[in-house]
């Protein structure tokens, strides 16, 4: 037997911290709160098609901004329509606005990373110069400038807050991936000789996952917010369609006559952003519990 | 120490550099014909080729970007295509405004924040550390947009107790100044004050168990000189640099706040200029606002070492 058949393929620790974290996870009621919140409003987005509510864009012109009612169980806007049909639609919105922000946040800051802290040498000079540059400029101008030069509509409104989102996924995959490096289960994989790729998939990328499902599920919140904001501005979704964001741009003329436009969209937000928060704490704690 | 800050900024001059190439680049992609909306009404073919020729439009991209970084070098952020007015101007106008905005906002975010985050930690497991968190993870998660409009429903519509929108100078009247600038205030202040309580907690936390306190408490002093004269002396190092860091998010939430009540300060500048394709403005509000954060975050870096001796030598 030679040498190096003798070293056994190293274990990497990350699943059995994954599965400590999550027994940790369902011990803490308040994040289990948070998920149930979260949970909830996937679930009416989901479910919206086949709930008996009327059109999110139906109007009904002798229902004209009515207060809550049997009829209108949160009353309507200022066409006519139904303010309970629009925030259920407007759930889909800002919901996949947040997580399709954040998977292009994901998506690009995880690659960049990575190969920042595996390469080190010019590669993490030049994209931990461009990272910086970006983390200047504060987040919401930088998605507000990006939006406006994509144009106003929901998908661009998603680019332009995953790209404004990205700079920090690149900074935390880079330090772990760093962190990662100095491993000896990292050592042993590349003295068996093992690819460079194959060394990402088995050993960096499930031991960076755990602040990186932290930090991804805090910024669903963030970007939840940020598509809210950019909406309200009129830089996000566009009418007729419905978002919490633009009904509350709306609400805003009529809030002497109709303060119901402006209250539930706003509970909504707050609710479904404050689950992702709770979770995401949680998480925080599951996988790092000195930090609790 | 000068020497400390000097690096900082030498380090900082190719960050500059970069931010200035996104956003120069960043909005010449931007829709719509600039010359059109600075033309109004007005399509005469001769005078859109003499604007384009004024504002150099014709030139390629990279004598574009070279002039106008030349110029942003000696303060010449350029002309605003809207208002005609050298860009540098309209932010010095407009900043004072949100510097009265941020400098209320963070004195109630401290006011709110640092004795929460001190009570939260100095009675940590308790109800109070449990309700300081609930409210610290809500003001975290509430929309300050939303929480604006409300506040003006019940505050300035319901009761009238403040002005709803507006603005007062603060030198011409002090007093109706803070009274405009109040609600905005405390709006753009409540996530602020999250923050800093969930900070001033956690460095408390640490402070309270560290050997230091242990000592004092032994020596029999009073529970409060322990908790402020020892503990929060030194949990306030990360504390202060954290406000400084805060800075960025001031900025930012300055944009809706001054949005809902139409205060004329430097977000409402970034809205209309986006809204009015001002190139100028955008690219010179972008480049400023990254420049001076930068700043802050190098102020941070060297008030932390002047806060903690054990920083400086290193």
């Amino acid at each position: 037997m030679t040498a190096s058949a003798a070293i056994v393929e190293p274990e990497p620790l990350a699943p059995r911290r994954r599965s400590r974290a999550l027994a940790h996870l369902l011990q803490n009621p308040v994040a289990l709160f948070g998920a149930a919140l979260v949970a909830f409003f996937v679930g009416v987005a989901l479910l919206a098609p086949v709930l008996p509510i009327p059109g999110p864009a139906e109007t009904d012109w002798s229902a004209v901004r009515k207060p809550p009612s049997a009829a209108h169980w949160l009353g309507t806007d200022e066409i006519g329509r139904d303010v309970l049909s629009r925030m259920i639609w407007g759930a889909q919105a800002s919901l996949l606005a947040g997580v399709v922000s954040v998977a292009i946040a994901l998506g690009l800051g995880i690659p960049l990373g990575v190969m920042a802290g595996y390469r080190r040498g010019w590669t993490d000079a030049v994209i931990s110069r461009v990272t910086e540059a970006l983390l200047a400029t504060p987040f919401l101008i930088l998605a507000i400038a990006l939006a406006a030069f994509l144009g106003p509509s929901l998908r661009n409104a998603m680019i332009a807050i995953g790209l404004s989102a990205m700079p920090i996924f690149i900074r935390i995959a880079r330090g772990q991936t760093l962190q990662v490096m100095t491993e000896d289960y990292v050592e042993s994989a590349r003295a068996i000789g093992l690819a460079h790729g194959a060394i990402v998939w088995r050993y960096v990328l499930p031991n960076i996952f755990p602040p990186l499902l932290v930090q991804a599920t805090l910024t669903v919140a963030t970007a939840i917010i940020a598509e809210a904001s950019l909406s309200f501005l009129g830089l996000g979704q566009q009418p007729p369609a419905p978002s919490w964001g633009s009904m509350l741009n709306t609400a805003k003329a009529f809030l002497e006559q109709a303060p119901w436009m402006a209250l539930w969209p706003g509970i909504a937000i707050f609710l479904v952003v404050l689950g992702f928060n709770l979770l995401g704490d949680g998480l925080r704690d599951a996988f790092d519990p000195r930090e609790s | 120490m000068l020497s400390f800050i000097g690096r900082r900024i030498l380090i900082a001059i190719p960050t500059i550099l970069l931010i200035s190439v996104f956003v120069f680049f960043m909005q010449k992609l931007l829709p719509g014909d600039p010359v059109l909306a600075l033309a109004g009404e007005d399509r005469n073919p001769e005078i859109l080729a003499f604007l384009r020729e004024k504002y150099r439009l014709n030139d390629p991209l990279y004598v574009q970007y070279f002039s106008w970084i030349g110029k942003a070098l000696t303060g010449d952020l350029g002309i605003s295509l809207r208002t005609q007015q050298p860009v540098l101007t309209l932010i010095a106008q407009k900043l004072p405004v949100t510097i009265q905005l941020a400098v209320m906002a963070l004195a109630i975010a401290i006011m709110i924040g640092v004795p929460a985050g001190i009570l939260s930690a100095y009675r940590k497991g308790t109800w109070i550390d449990w309700l300081a968190n609930i409210l610290a993870l809500s003001g975290l998660s509430v929309p300050n947009f939303w929480l604006g409009i409300m506040l003006i429903l019940l505050v300035s519509v319901r009761l009238g107790w403040l002005p709803a929108s507006g603005y007062q100078p603060f030198t011409d009247d002090p007093l109706q100044s803070i009274r405009t600038m109040l609600m905005p205030a405390f709006v753009l202040g409540t996530g602020l004050a999250a923050a800093l309580m969930r900070h001033t907690r956690s460095a408390m936390l640490g402070v309270l168990k560290s050997d230091y306190v242990r000592t004092a408490r032994a020596k029999g002093l009073s529970e409060g000189t322990v908790v402020v004269k020892h503990a929060l002396r030194n949990a306030l190092v990360p504390i202060v640099t954290v406000v400084t860091l805060l800075f960025g998010e001031l900025l930012a939430g300055a944009v809706l706040t001054e949005q809902i009540f139409t205060i004329p300060g430097f977000g409402k500048l970034v809205v209309d200029a986006v809204f009015n394709r001002d190139y100028a403005v955008v690219q010179g509000i972008v480049l400023s606002t990254a420049v001076a954060f930068i700043a802050m975050n190098i102020l941070a870096d060297a008030l932390y070492r002047v806060l903690n001796p054990r920083m400086r030598d290193s």
